[in-house]
C-alpha cells in the first residue's frame, strides 16, 4: 500500500510536472508563433520599403539624366547663339561697309556739286581783319616749319616722360627708405632675444647673429642702396624677406608658448604673473569705481550748496553785483566831473590873468592917450575960447579917463556876471552931449558887455559893438555883434575879439587929425 | 546766397566769358552781353536769324553766333562793337561751329560732315579738312591749345589726324583699331589721346602724342560697352562708364584697371552717407490758402531739405524698354572735381541719384537722391563743389562739408534745366527754358554749409 501511495504520489508529481511542462510549452509555442508573425510582418514592410526606395532611386536617376540632357541642350544652344551672334556681327559689318561705301560715293558727288556751285558765294565778309592772338605775323609753310613742329611735339613728350620718371624715382626712394627702416627695426626687435636663456631661441639667435654680422657689413655700403640697380634691389628684398621669416617664426614660437601655458599651467612664473595682472586690474577697477563715486558725491554736494545758498547774504551779494555796474559808471562820471572841474579852474585862472593883463594894457593905453590929448590941448589952446570947454571937458575927460576907459575903450571884462553896461551908455550920452562937434571921441562908442560866467560850463560872451552917434566925417558906423557861446577854450576868442576892438579903436584913432 | 533777377533767354544759350568778366546770353536772334557781376547790359548785337550756338573765343574778345538753319556764322567783337564778321557756308550748310584755341580761327562743319572749313580772321586763307567723322566727339583740342585731334573715316576705316594749331599743318595721321570710333579726347597734359569705340564694342585705345599706340583696354565682350569717358584733371586717371552700370578707372602708369565702382540700386555700405531729398511739410497757416499748382513732375513751391537716410537704402530705379536702341541704363554722366579728389557719377537706371566717390581712397563717399530725375550736374571750377539741377525750381549743392538745397526765389516756377559756373566759382548761372538767373555764392556761405541744413535764399 505504501508503495502504491508512493507510486501514486510519484505519478501525481510526474503528472503535475508534465502538465506544467505542457503549459510552458504551450505558452512558448504561442510566444514563438507571435514572434514569427511579427517578423513576417516586418519582413513584408521592409520588403515594401525597399521596393519603394528602389523606385525612387530610379526616378531620381531619370531626373538626373534629364537634367544633364537639358544642360547639354542649353550649352549647345548658347554655343549656337554665340555662333549666330558672331556670324550676324560679321554680316552686319559687311553690310555697314557696303552702305558706307555707297554713302561715301554720295558724299563725293555732293562735294563736287558744292564745290562747283561757285555762284552761291560761300564767302566770308569781314569789316577788317583782326591781328593774331600772339601779335606775330603768320609764317609760310615750309619743311622747316614741319621739322619745328615735330621737334616741339617730341619736346613735349619728353618733358612729360621726364616728369613722370622723376615722380617714380621719388616714390622708389621713399619706399626704399621705408623698407630699410623696417629691416632695422626688425633686427632690433629680434636681437635682445639672444640674451634670454630660452632653448627654443637657439636657432633664431644663431641666424640673428649671423644676420647682424652681415648687415653690419651691408650698412657700411648704405650709400650704394640709393642706386637702383638690380643686384641692390635683390639684396634689399632678400634681406627683408629673411628678417620677416625670422620674425614670423619668432612670433609663432611665442604663440605656441602661450598656448602651452594655457594648457599645462606648469610654469609658475607665468601663472603668477597672470594672477598678479588680474589682481592688479581688479584693484584698478575698484579704485576707478571709488573715484567715480567720490566725484558723484562731490558733484551732488556742490549742487546742494549752490541750491541752498539762496539766502540773504547771497541775495545781497547778487544785488551788489547788479549795482556794481552802476557804481562803476558813477565812479567814471565822477572822475570825469573832477577833471572838468580842474579844467574850469585852470580856465578861470587864465581868464583872470588875461583880465589883469588887459587892465594893465588899458592903463598904459589910457596914459598914452591922456598924454596925447594933453599935447592936443596944448596945441589947441591957442585957438578959441570954445576949446576951453573942450579943455575942460578934456581935462574932465582926461581926469575921468580912468573912469571912462572901461566904456570908451569898449572893453569891460568882469569876473562878476554883471558888467558896467549901465555906466557906459550914461558916459556916452554925456560925451555926446558935451561934444557935439568934435568927431574924435564921439566917433564911435562901443559898448560891449562881456559876461562871462566861469561857474557854469558854458561861456557866453556877447560882445556887441554899436555906434550911437552918427559919424560926421562920414565914417561908417560899424555894427558889429560878436556873440560867442563856447566852451572853456573860448577865452582866446574873447581875447582876440577884444584885441580886435582894440586895434579898431587904434585905427580909428589914427585917423583923427 | 543771393539770387539776381530773372532775365529772358532762349535755347539755353548762356555762357560766361573765359576771363570771367562778361556773360553772354541769347534771346532768339539777339545777343546780349552783360557784366558778370552787376548784370548790366554792356552790348547788344542783332543777328540775322535765330541763334543755335554761342561760343566765346579763348581770349574773351570775340563771340561766335552760329545760325545753323541759315548756314551762317556771325562773329562779334567786344572791343569794337561796330566790327562785324559774317561767314556764309552757302549751299554747303552748317551743322557745327567752334573756335580754335587761339581765338582767331573758326572751324565750321558742313552738312553731312562733308568737310571742316577753317576760316581765319587774321588772313584771307581758308583751309579744308576732308572726311571728318560724324560721331559724338570727333574734334578735341589740347588744353594748351597747341594741337587738334580729329577723327576721320575713309574707306570704312577710322583714322585720327593730329594738326598743329598755329599753322594747321598735319603732324600725324594714323589708323585706329576700332570698329566704329565714337569719340576722342586729349588728356589734360596733352600727351595722351584716348580713343573709344561705339557702344557695340567695349574698347579704349590710348595713343601717345606722336601716334604710337600705348595701350588697349577691353573689359568685356558682346554686351553694350562704353557710354561715357572722363579724364582726371591731373591726367593720372581715366574713368570709363559703361552700360553695365560700372565705372572702371585706369591708371596712367600701366593703363590697367585699378578699380571698378558699382552702382547698385540698394546701398548697404555703412561708410557711405546717403542724402535723401525730402519735402518739407508746409506750416499749418498755408492750409487756408489755395493749394499750389501741382505740376506733373517737379515740385513748384514747396521747399525741401536733405535728410540722412539709414542703411540699407533702396533707391528708385527705372526699367528701360528692352527693345529700343540707346537704353537708359549705364553710366551716362561722369565728372571729376577740379582738385582731383572726387568723382561724380550718375547711373541712368537710377536716374534720381548722384554718386560721389573719393578718388584718394578709391571708395564711395556719398549718394544724393533727389525727388526728380537729375538733369545736369557740374563741378565748380576752383573748389570741389558740385551743383545739381533736376528740372525743378531748386538747385542743389554738395561739398565735402555737406549739401544744401536752395529754392530759386521768384514768382511762379523757375524750372532749372541746366547750369553753368562762373570761371572763378563765385557765381552760378541757372538756365530754364525761357529765362535765366544768377546765383551768387558768398565765401562764408560755402563754409557754413552743414549736414542736412536748408539753405535760405536771401
Amino acid at each position: 500500500m505504501n508503495e502504491l501511495l508512493v507510486l501514486q504520489r510519484k505519478n501525481l508529481l510526474a503528472q503535475e510536472n508534465v502538465e506544467t511542462q505542457n503549459l510552458k510549452l504551450g505558452s512558448d509555442m504561442d510566444h514563438l508563433q507571435n514572434c514569427y508573425a511579427k517578423l513576417k510582418e516586418q519582413l513584408e514592410t521592409s520588403r515594401r520599403e525597399m521596393i519603394g526606395l528602389q523606385e525612387r532611386d530610379r526616378q531620381l536617376q531619370c531626373k538626373n539624366r534629364n537634367l544633364h540632357q537639358l544642360l547639354k541642350n542649353e550649352k549647345d544652344e548658347v554655343q549656337k547663339l554665340q555662333n549666330i551672334i558672331a556670324s550676324r556681327a560679321t554680316q552686319y559689318n559687311h553690310d555697314m561697309k557696303r552702305k558706307e561705301r555707297e554713302y561715301n560715293k554720295l558724299k563725293e558727288r555732293l562735294h563736287q556739286l558744292v564745290m562747283n556751285k561757285k555762284d552761291k558765294k560761300i564767302a566770308m565778309e569781314v569789316l577788317n581783319y583782326v591781328g593774331r592772338a600772339d601779335g606775330k605775323r603768320g609764317s609760310w609753310r615750309t619743311g622747316k616749319t614741319e621739322a619745328r613742329n615735330e621737334d616741339e611735339m617730341y619736346k613735349i613728350l619728353l618733358n612729360d616722360y621726364e616728369y613722370r620718371q622723376k615722380q617714380i624715382l621719388m616714390e622708389n626712394a621713399e619706399l626704399k627708405k621705408v623698407l630699410q627702416q623696417m629691416k632695422k627695426e626688425m633686427i632690433s626687435l629680434l636681437s635682445p632675444q639672444k640674451q634670454k636663456p630660452r632653448e627654443r631661441a637657439d636657432d633664431s639667435t644663431g641666424t640673428v647673429i649671423s644676420d647682424i654680422e652681415e648687415d653690419a657689413g651691408e650698412l657700411s655700403r648704405e650709400s650704394i642702396w640709393d642706386l637702383s640697380c638690380e643686384t641692390v634691389r635683390e639684396q634689399l628684398t632678400n634681406s627683408i624677406r629673411k628678417q620677416w621669416r625670422i620674425l614670423k617664426s619668432h612670433v609663432e614660437k611665442l604663440d605656441n608658448q602661450v598656448s602651452k601655458v594655457h594648457l599645462e599651467g606648469f610654469n609658475d612664473e607665468d601663472v603668477i604673473s597672470r594672477q598678479d595682472h588680474e589682481q592688479e586690474t581688479e584693484k584698478l577697477e575698484l579704485e576707478i569705481q571709488q573715484c567715480k563715486e567720490m566725484i558723484k558725491t562731490q558733484q551732488q554736494l556742490l549742487q546742494q550748496q549752490l541750491a541752498t545758498a539762496c539766502d540773504d547774504d547771497t541775495t545781497s551779494l547778487l544785488r551788489d553785483c547788479y549795482l556794481l555796474e552802476e557804481k562803476e559808471r558813477l565812479k567814471e562820471e565822477w572822475s570825469l566831473f573832477k577833471e572838468q572841474k580842474k579844467n574850469f579852474e585852470k580856465e578861470r585862472r587864465s581868464f583872470t590873468e588875461a583880465a589883469i593883463r588887459l587892465g594893465l594894457e588899458r592903463k598904459a593905453f589910457e596914459e598914452e592917450r591922456a598924454s596925447w590929448l594933453k599935447q592936443q590941448f596944448l596945441n589947441m589952446t591957442t585957438f578959441d575960447h570954445q576949446n576951453s570947454e573942450n579943455v575942460k571937458l578934456f581935462s574932465a575927460f582926461s581926469g575921468s579917463s580912468d573912469r571912462d576907459t572901461p566904456t570908451l575903450h569898449s572893453r569891460s571884462r568882469q569876473k562878476k556876471p554883471h558888467g558896467v553896461p549901465s555906466g557906459s551908455p550914461v558916459c556916452t550920452s554925456k560925451l555926446t552931449k558935451s561934444l557935439p562937434a568934435s568927431p574924435s571921441t564921439s566917433d564911435f562908442c562901443q559898448t560891449r558887455s562881456c559876461a562871462s560866467e566861469h561857474s557854469s560850463s558854458i561861456n557866453v560872451l556877447n560882445i556887441t559893438t554899436e555906434e550911437t552917434k552918427p559919424n560926421q566925417v562920414g565914417r561908417e558906423c560899424t555894427n558889429q555883434k560878436w556873440s560867442m557861446s563856447s566852451r572853456p577854450g573860448s577865452q582866446e576868442g574873447c581875447y582876440s575879439g577884444c584885441s580886435l576892438a582894440y586895434t579898431n579903436s587904434h585905427v580909428e584913432k589914427d585917423d583923427l587929425p | 546766397m543771393n539770387f539776381s533777377e530773372v532775365f529772358k533767354l532762349s535755347s539755353l544759350l548762356c555762357k560766361f566769358s573765359p576771363d570771367g568778366k562778361y556773360l553772354a546770353s541769347c534771346i532768339q536772334y539777339r545777343l546780349v552781353v552783360r557784366d558778370a557781376n552787376t548784370l548790366q547790359i554792356l552790348q547788344l548785337y542783332t543777328c540775322l536769324d535765330q541763334i543755335q550756338h554761342l561760343e566765346w573765343s579763348a581770349d574773351s574778345l570775340f563771340i561766335l553766333c552760329a545760325l545753323y538753319k541759315r548756314g551762317l556764322v556771325q562773329v562779334w567783337s567786344l572791343e569794337q562793337p561796330e566790327w562785324h564778321c559774317k561767314i556764309d557756308e552757302g549751299s554747303a550748310g552748317l551743322v557745327a561751329s567752334c573756335w580754335s584755341p587761339d581765338g582767331r580761327h573758326i572751324l565750321n562743319t558742313t552738312e553731312f560732315h562733308l568737310r571742316i572749313t577753317v576760316w581765319s580772321l587774321c588772313t584771307k586763307s581758308v583751309s579744308y579738312i576732308k572726311y571728318p567723322k560724324a560721331c559724338q566727339q570727333g574734334i578735341t583740342f589740347t588744353r594748351d591749345g597747341r594741337y587738334l585731334a580729329l577723327a576721320e573715316r575713309r574707306d570704312c576705316r577710322d583714322y585720327v589726324s593730329i594738326f598743329v594749331c598755329s599753322d594747321w599743318q598735319l603732324l600725324r595721321h594714323f589708323d585706329t583699331d576700332t570698329q566704329d570710333l565714337a569719340g576722342i579726347e586729349w588728356a589734360p597734359n596733352g600727351c595722351v589721346l584716348a580713343v573709344w569705340d561705339s557702344c557695340l564694342e567695349y574698347k579704349v585705345l590710348l595713343y601717345s602724342l606722336d601716334g604710337r599706340l600705348l595701350s588697349a583696354f577691353c573689359a568685356y565682350e558682346w554686351s553694350l560697352g562704353i557710354k561715357s569717358v572722363a579724364w582726371s584733371p591731373s591726367s593720372q586717371f581715366l574713368a570709363i562708364g559703361s552700360y553695365d552700370g560700372k565705372v572702371r578707372i585706369l591708371n596712367h602708369v600701366t593703363w590697367k584697371m585699378i578699380t571698378e565702382f558699382g552702382h547698385p540700386a540698394t546701398v548697404n555700405n555703412p561708410k557711405i552717407v546717403v542724402y535723401k531729398e525730402a519735402e518739407k511739410s508746409p506750416p499749418l497757416g498755408h492750409l487756408a490758402c489755395p493749394p499750389p499748382r501741382v505740376a506733373a513732375g517737379p515740385l513748384t513751391s514747396s521747399e525741401s531739405k536733405y535728410e540722412i537716410a539709414s542703411m540699407p537704402v533702396s533707391l528708385q530705379t527705372l526699367k528701360p524698354a528692352a527693345d529700343r536702341a540707346n537704353p537708359r541704363i549705364g553710366i551716362g554722366a561722369l565728372a571729376f572735381s577740379p582738385d582731383n579728389y572726387f568723382l561724380a557719377t550718375r547711373n541712368d537706371s537710377v536716374p534720381n541719384a548722384v554718386w560721389i566717390w573719393d578718388i584718394r581712397k578709391l571708395r564711395p563717399l556719398a549718394v544724393l537722391e533727389q525727388l526728380c530725375t537729375v538733369r545736369a550736374f557740374q563741378w565748380g571750377p576752383q573748389q570741389p563743389r558740385l551743383a545739381i539741377c533736376t528740372g525743378g525750381s531748386k538747385v542743389y549743392l554738395w561739398s565735402p562739408a555737406g549739401c544744401v538745397s536752395v529754392q530759386v526765389p521768384g514768382e511762379g516756377d523757375f524750372q532749372v534745366l541746366s547750369l553753368c559756373w562762373h570761371p572763378s566759382g563765385d557765381s552760378l548761372a541757372l538756365l530754364s527754358k525761357d529765362h535765366f538767373c544768377l546765383c551768387f555764392l558768398e565765401m562764408e556761405e560755402g563754409m557754413r554749409m552743414a549736414f542736412g541744413q536748408r539753405g535760405d535764399c536771401t
